[in-house]
């Protein structure tokens, strides 16, 4: 059942139509809502319990409880999304957008703010201690 | 007699997306025999068990391969909840069918493209992968991921569909389908790829059958051999019917992929009329102990996945094995006797995942 000029409708349509690929980067890529693109910290709600990097599949996260910093290698992240499953607060969430290539692998640190009421606090309880 | 020779063929051709090697004895311009040698993209995936955790070697499964990842991470998924007597939700189960089978549209689409590619037929390659787009915008949309989707998770799926995505993946696959339709006159009928596929490469069911081929590459040679037929997941409740070639040429097995496309638009629909509602995943408490068996139906044939865990969170062993692997003995008799221009087309016609197969 041998057929000639079968391809021949496509190939007049594709002539007359416009192109199929956006014209990037004039035109932005537009990513949906769900697309695993970076991983994003809340520190206001983080506890630096470094859950996240002992199940981080590539080893990309650091947890630096002591100094209080999250650190994140984001050209090792495979954007898996592990990390925000098993966040227990649910600091960590996966937003559209991709880190930006570089000429050499570099770690973006985040340090948690440490609240000012703290020391004072601190400060009175510790007369009372002495007492 | 003619005189021998051995031209070697790969592991870096044009044709070959992934690097596999193979000795082609040759005879003026026909092979005699053909000895292939693989190991160029070990990665040591399986032995990775012993330092992930049996969770966290679900992102790790998922990346055996680009192209049928969701079902290399849903197999191992099954398999683990298959030890720890895990029942997923049916709506977890349905959405697991869904994107099995958008997974199976997009490299059956993909596939066509490179066998286009392979005989020469360029514009017909990039219509194919155009037709692709459409499927991998509904998986990003749906998963958030293109190719790589990490929504298993042992116990059922971590995202859910709602009314928009679904009315998406509806209007997705209902383009692919009228757009297929046009693309298909030129692969099934048209003379000039008839004259490249028809009685090339001809595999006969006994040898199929004997050479333990799967998937694809073994309906093609009239194999009634569809491991959805087993049904897991969803596939219980859904009416299909293999569809199977009985010449075992390269036409029947492009003639048996195209299909498939079809069918698995087909599949989509009826998932999604009788998509239940409630929960997509249950917690899952404790480590796994014992060992399971699975068997499931990827885009290029039987996957197979074997688990066994030892009640700590790191599992005993892992085994994988792909189609491509089952696969390569039907190559190898496929090659015998062939023109040596027609091999590039051969070794497209299983579908060759190497990275996979070395996993």
């Amino acid at each position: 059942m041998s057929e000639l000029m079968n391809f021949a409708p496509v190939v007049l349509k594709n002539l007359f139509s416009k192109p199929v690929t956006k014209n990037y980067p004039a035109e932005p890529a537009v990513y949906p809502e769900r697309s695993r693109g970076h991983i994003e910290i809340d520190l206001e709600t983080c506890i630096m319990c470094g859950l996240c990097m002992r199940s981080c599949p590539s080893g990309s996260i650091k947890v630096d409880r002591p100094n209080m910093t999250w650190t994140i290698n984001r050209f090792d992240c495979v954007q898996c999304g592990y990390c925000t499953v098993v966040c227990p607060k649910k600091s960590l969430t996966i937003n559209p957008g991709y880190q930006e290539p570089g000429q050499e692998k570099f770690e973006a640190s985040y340090t948690k703010p440490q609240p000012e009421v703290k020391p004072e606090v601190k400060a009175e309880a510790k007369p009372e201690e002495n007492k | 007699m003619g005189k021998r020779s051995v031209v070697p063929f790969g592991p870096q051709h044009p044709v070959l997306p992934e690097p596999i090697h193979l000795d082609l004895v040759i005879e003026d311009e026909k092979i005699i025999e053909a000895i292939p040698s693989i190991g160029f993209v070990h990665r040591g995936l399986e032995s990775l068990v012993d330092k992930k955790n049996y969770k966290e070697m679900m992102y790790i499964v998922e990346r055996t391969c680009g192209i049928c990842s969701f079902m290399h991470g849903m197999a191992y998924c099954e398999a683990v909840e298959d030890v720890m007597d895990v029942e997923v939700p049916d709506r977890g189960k349905y959405l697991r069918t869904i994107w099995s089978e958008l997974s199976r549209m997009h490299s059956h689409l993909l596939w066509l493209g490179l066998l286009a590619d392979g005989f020469g037929f360029e514009s017909l390659f990039y219509q194919c992968w155009r037709l692709r787009e459409s499927v991998l915008d509904v998986l990003e949309l749906t998963t958030g991921g293109r190719c790589i989707f990490s929504v298993n998770k042992i116990g059922g799926v971590l995202k859910d569909l709602d009314d928009d995505m679904i009315k998406a993946i509806l209007e997705a696959v209902s383009k692919v389908e009228v757009e297929l339709e046009a693309i298909k006159k030129t692969f099934l009928f048209d003379y000039s790829v008839e004259s490249r596929l028809k009685g090339v490469g001809v595999l006969t069911k006994q040898q199929a059958h004997d050479l333990g081929c799967a998937g694809p590459f073994a309906r093609g040679s009239g194999l009634k051999l569809d491991m959805r037929l087993r049904g897991y997941d969803a596939y219980k409740d859904l009416d299909f019917e293999p569809i199977v070639s009985e010449d075992g040429d390269g036409y029947a097995r492009c003639y048996v992929r195209t299909m498939e496309i079809f069918q698995s638009i087909d599949l989509i629909r009826q998932a999604i009329s009788k998509l239940p509602k409630g929960d997509i995943a249950v917690d899952v408490k404790g480590n796994p102990n014992g060992e399971a068996f699975v068997r499931v139906e990827q885009p290029r044939g039987e996957a197979v996945y074997y688990v066994k865990g030892n009640g700590t969170l790191f599992l005993d062993r892992m085994r994988v094995r792909t189609p491509t692997f089952a696969n390569l003995p039907g190559l190898v008799e496929t090659l015998k006797g062939a023109q040596f221009a027609d091999v590039p087309l051969l070794i497209l016609a299983i579908d060759p995942c190497i990275s996979c197969t070395e996993r």
